[in-house]
């Protein structure tokens, strides 16, 4: 038989249920209000659960991109062929270091740790970009990596700077203007090759066709496929589904490809004047499925190209941590 | 091996041009202050946006509850006296 004093626990605790269940339904109120009224949710806010999740989610796997991203451009450092052009790609694989960096910020006013994301990215458990499984075979990727990997980031990204989460929102801002310059050098560096000798002209017409499709892939499968898009547009962590933003990125390149003087590698990439953009052809889709699952050309020598670059940095790590102690200036 | 212990967090404010405050620019994680305002330089003014830097330890901000804003703010509110439009001024009195 239960006791008084039982009894009153008891209904202390449903109290506190309905007290509790009181102010999420308060809090979660004034969240939608404040998504719908366009303002931004800040690291302090109280958010949904699931949205957390979802940023947390979507900007480390944007932040690993950066980061990832820098590899295969910097493979040609050493081979550039003008110390003009390897100033260049230098700042440029260095401005990706640096949204890498903004990114893991934004992330950790979630409540994310750095080095759990790291440890993520190094295990496998959370993904980057596929785009950047793929090799860069010439000198000309480096230009057509500029032109329509920076390209489709830009043309993904310009939407981001108005999320709904503040820190994202403006690390993108940042991230924006100086995907600028990443875009115009590549536009620029292909346009010396296509306008060059014959065979610096394939060159670039070879990486193009090597980079088109891939480029196509990194707005995400299409629309009626893409698991979390309904929901992020919800919150406004998205604007635009990705079949949208891939329509507009192939309609701002063709007369790019023009004025290029290099073809994109789809026969049936031709204007419709009823829809008022560009048709094109079908994307194979098991090739970014699989490409996503692991097996592109270059999974495994990126991810093992990052862990042992976090490895062999751990005395440097160390060293600066044992510095810092010894002269007694770490805040812990 | 990756060590468990994390550099702490820094918070960085950036003086664009002389003459202007100092405005947040984002954070990073530094082991010391020194190696904190190197690498907001190099983080945070890549492309001469700044010309002075403050680096102050996260941890050491003390800031508002968001969940008190309203009632925290509250004072200041029903106070439109503190504002010049609140004034009714005839027209055609000039300077003021
Ligand atoms: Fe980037
Ligand atoms: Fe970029």
């Amino acid at each position: 038989m239960a006791t008084a004093a039982e009894h009153q626990t008891a209904r202390s605790e449903a109290d506190q249920a309905a007290a509790d269940a009181a102010r999420t339904a308060a809090h979660t109120a004034a969240f939608d209000a404040a998504v719908a009224a366009d303002e931004r949710i800040e690291p302090r806010d109280w958010m949904p659960d699931a949205y957390r999740a979802s940023l947390v989610r979507q900007i480390a796997q944007h932040a690993h991109s950066e980061i990832i991203g820098m590899q295969p451009e910097a493979n040609w450092i050493t081979r550039a062929p003008s110390l003009r052009r390897k100033a260049i790609l230098m700042a440029k694989v260095q401005d990706e270091a640096g949204h890498g960096l903004y990114l893991y910020s934004a992330a950790e006013t979630l409540g994310a740790s750095r080095d759990e994301l790291l440890d993520k990215l190094h295990s496998g458990r959370q993904k980057y970009s596929s785009i950047f499984n793929y090799p860069t075979l010439t000198w000309a990727d480096v230009g057509a990596i500029g032109w329509l990997v920076d390209g489709a980031a830009i043309t993904n990204q310009v939407p981001l700077c108005r999320c709904s989460y503040g820190p994202y929102a403006r690390a993108m801002v940042r991230v924006c203007k100086e995907e600028s310059f990443h875009q115009r050098q590549g536009y620029e560096s292909l346009l010396a090759l296509s306008r060059g000798t014959e065979a610096q002209h394939a060159m670039a017409q070879d990486a193009v066709d090597r980079w088109w499709w891939p480029s196509l892939m990194m707005f995400g499968p299409p629309d009626d496929e893409s698991s979390h898009s309904e929901q992020s547009m919800t919150w406004k962590i998205k604007r635009h589904s990705n079949d949208e933003l891939r329509q507009r990125f192939v309609d701002i390149c063709v007369p790019q490809a023009e004025s290029l003087g290099l073809t994109l590698p789809d026969p049936d990439l031709v204007w419709n004047e009823e829809r008022g953009h560009h048709d094109f052809g079908a994307i194979d889709w098991t090739e970014f499925w699989a490409v996503l699952k692991g097996n592109g050309p270059c999974n495994e020598q990126r991810i093992t190209q990052r862990r042992n670059a976090h490895e062999e940095g751990a005395w440097v790590r160390e060293a600066a941590a044992a510095f810092a102690a010894k002269h007694g200036e770490a805040k812990a | 091996m990756s060590s468990s212990t994390e550099w702490p967090l820094w918070e960085v404010f950036v003086r664009s041009r002389r003459g202007l405050s100092h405005t947040h620019a984002g954070s990073l994680h530094a082991p010391d202050a020194e190696m904190a305002l190197r690498n907001a330089r190099d983080l945070y003014t890549r492309r001469s946006e700044g010309v002075s830097i403050w680096v102050v330890p996260s941890a050491q901000i003390t800031a508002s509850s968001p969940d008190e804003k309203d009632s925290f703010f509250e004072p200041a509110g029903d106070k439109p006296y503190r504002h010049p439009t609140f004034y009714d001024i005839p027209e055609g009195v000039k300077h003021l």
